[in-house]
């Protein structure tokens, strides 16, 4: 199994599944739009070298997911979107990650992450409620932006309650701490909270791993939903979920793409040995 | 089958032994301090009344009282809890949130951790010459403040930093992640969900300088004195007035020094009593420290 691994990865470009994904954004009409070129990315954490020249294309408005093994470097590519790895030190990239329409280079050295993460949100692995209440922890990305009218934030944090399904469930006790929230509950006020302040991209790393089957299923439907408005990249160990929600799949290893296409190409016709033995369970 | 059971009794016995000792540490312990303050009680107790609070120090033991010496460590501590508290906080918050992880800060770190254990002495020689003679502070208010404030900065310094490392990272990156500045994060996030941690460690640094007496005697407070400080509010405008800061002082650790060190029994009975009321003015101290600790808790979950 070593030998097979430890062949070089596809050049990365992956024209394997879906070739219009590996085109420039800018496209003649037609072609599906992409909402993030990624030109070969590397990451650093000191001296490791996890991402190892990705182009792993984003399309706009689809679900992208990212399967791998542990430490395969799945999570740190999705962190690079909103430049999660400049709060530690000695985190390094290089590449360009650039931004659709207008062409920002998410990862530039000269751009602020400030910016980037106003216009990327993320859900974490585990839910992560500020102690405060559900009305604050929603209105919370608005207060940052400078909203002060309250109007406003009433019906921002409404819409962004309703968009994450939770609005029926909470509407009578906004005021109430977020902890008294179920975990699945808190969640869906995670991404509530992400979708307040109307995202261009919305990153989920693992969303459910710490959530139960029905809780699971019901942020699955969400996703599901979010995409009519959204671009979403989803971290997921779950390969059903991975079939289930997304449009695409990357499968990453070591720190590569080994192979990225349409989801259904990829689990039901992987083009890569390495690919089968991931998804059919025979390492991972 | 024996084996093992003769295995367990030995084991048991340790088990035993070590209970036993200590159960004897606690005992020794618990008894000294007991004994201690039920012969203070007993001394001091019958000189507690009315009077005893109201009056200045007098030459006759039996009409003395701590006025003075308690308005004296109230504003004190009033003066050191506003330099150190906001000093201390904002040093923490920058060590721990702003300041980059490099040599430079590990070594300011280890230097902080050293200077909570300065001894008292030695900030009292300090602030004589800075405060007294080169700012021209003079032997007041101010100087004793500034110089108790110097005392605990490094205690309300890690205490910050303890309460603010105990903020698990993920709710750090959920405020990053929506787009705030550290400022905004700082703000919102960090020093709400410290605070209970942080006053808690402020009003224990509080309660170790309310029972200092070495470094004020070093900047020369007084140890007999018949009158307040200025008062702080009047009639007239501006109504409002700081000369306090600049009298002169005592507090109450040094006036119990002064009685205990007269030849005369009647004196050491105040003595005991002032001992009582500094003891209970520390418990109550505490008491709020354990009131707000719970109560920040109570709210928060990690």
């Amino acid at each position: 199994m070593s030998a097979e691994l430890k062949t070089p990865a596809v050049p990365n470009p992956p024209s394997a599944g879906d070739e219009r994904l590996t085109r420039p954004a800018v496209e003649p009409a037609g072609r599906l739009p992409l909402k993030a070129v990624v030109r070969n990315l590397n990451f650093y954490y000191g001296t490791v070298h996890a991402l190892k020249n990705i182009n792993l294309d984003i399309a706009d408005k689809r679900v992208t997911a990212l399967i791998g093994p542990s430490g395969c470097g799945k999570t740190t590519y999705l962190r690079c979107f909103n430049r999660m790895h400049d709060l530690y030190a000695l985190n390094r990239y290089e590449g360009e990650i650039l931004l659709q329409p207008d062409g920002l280079n998410i990862i530039g050295p000269k751009i602020d992450p400030i910016e980037v993460r106003m216009r990327i949100s993320m859900v974490f692995q585990k839910p992560n409620p500020f102690p405060k209440s559900i009305y604050e922890n929603v209105a919370y990305g608005l207060r940052v932006r400078g909203v002060r009218r309250k109007s406003q934030i009433d019906e921002k944090v409404e819409q962004a309650l309703q968009g994450a399904a939770l609005w029926d469930e909470v509407k009578d006790r906004l005021h109430e701490l977020a902890f008294n929230l179920s975990g699945g509950q808190q969640q869906r006020m995670c991404i509530a909270r992400a979708l307040a302040t109307d995202p261009e991209i919305l990153l989920f790393d693992e969303p459910t791993s710490a959530l139960d089957p029905i809780a699971t299923a019901r942020i699955e439907e969400l996703v599901h939903e979010l995409k009519e408005r959204v671009t979403i990249i989803i971290v997921t160990h779950n390969m059903q979920q991975a079939a289930r929600v997304s449009d695409y799949t990357a499968f990453m290893y070591l720190g590569e793409v080994v192979e990225f296409g349409d989801t259904n190409q990829i689990f039901t016709n992987p083009a890569k040995k390495q690919t089968e033995d991931y998804i059919t369970g025979r390492y991972g | 089958m024996e084996d093992i059971k003769r295995l367990i009794a030995k084991h048991k016995f340790y088990d035993g032994i070590f209970a036993v000792v200590g159960l004897i540490g606690l005992f020794v312990g618990l008894v000294t301090l007991t004994a201690l303050i039920l012969d203070l009680a007993v001394d001091g107790v019958p000189r507690l009344s009315w009077q005893f609070f109201t009056e200045f120090p007098s030459r006759f033991a039996d009409q003395a009282g701590i006025l003075s010496a308690w308005v004296g460590t109230t504003l004190v501590m009033i003066v050191t809890a506003s330099a150190a508290v906001p000093l201390g906080v904002a040093a923490g918050v920058y060590l721990e949130e702003y300041a980059p992880k490099n040599w430079f800060t590990v070594l300011i770190e280890i230097n902080i951790a050293n200077l909570a254990a300065v001894p008292s002495i030695v900030y009292g020689l300090m602030a004589l010459g800075l405060f007294v003679y080169q700012f021209g502070f003079g032997q007041s208010i101010l100087t004793a403040g500034l110089t108790l404030a110097l005392l605990i900065l490094p205690m309300v310094i890690i205490a910050t930093r303890e309460s603010i490392r105990s903020i698990p990272s993920p709710i750090r990156e959920a405020s990053y992640a929506l787009g705030a500045t550290k400022w905004q994060t700082v703000r919102d996030h960090v020093l709400p969900y410290s605070t209970g941690g942080i006053l808690t460690g402020v009003i224990i640094a509080l309660s170790r300088a309310i029972g200092e007496s070495a470094p004020l005697i070093t900047i020369g407070a007084l140890t007999f004195i018949a009158f307040l400080p200025a008062p702080p509010l009047s009639a007239e405008p501006p109504f409002v007035s700081f000369q306090w800061l600049m009298d002169p002082f005592t507090v109450m650790p040094i006036q119990m020094f002064n009685w205990v060190s007269r030849p005369q029994a009647e004196f050491h009975l105040n003595a005991a009593a002032a001992g009582l009321v500094l003891l209970m003015m520390t418990l109550v101290m505490n008491g709020i420290a354990i009131y707000i600790r719970y109560r920040f808790r109570k709210r928060i979950k990690w």
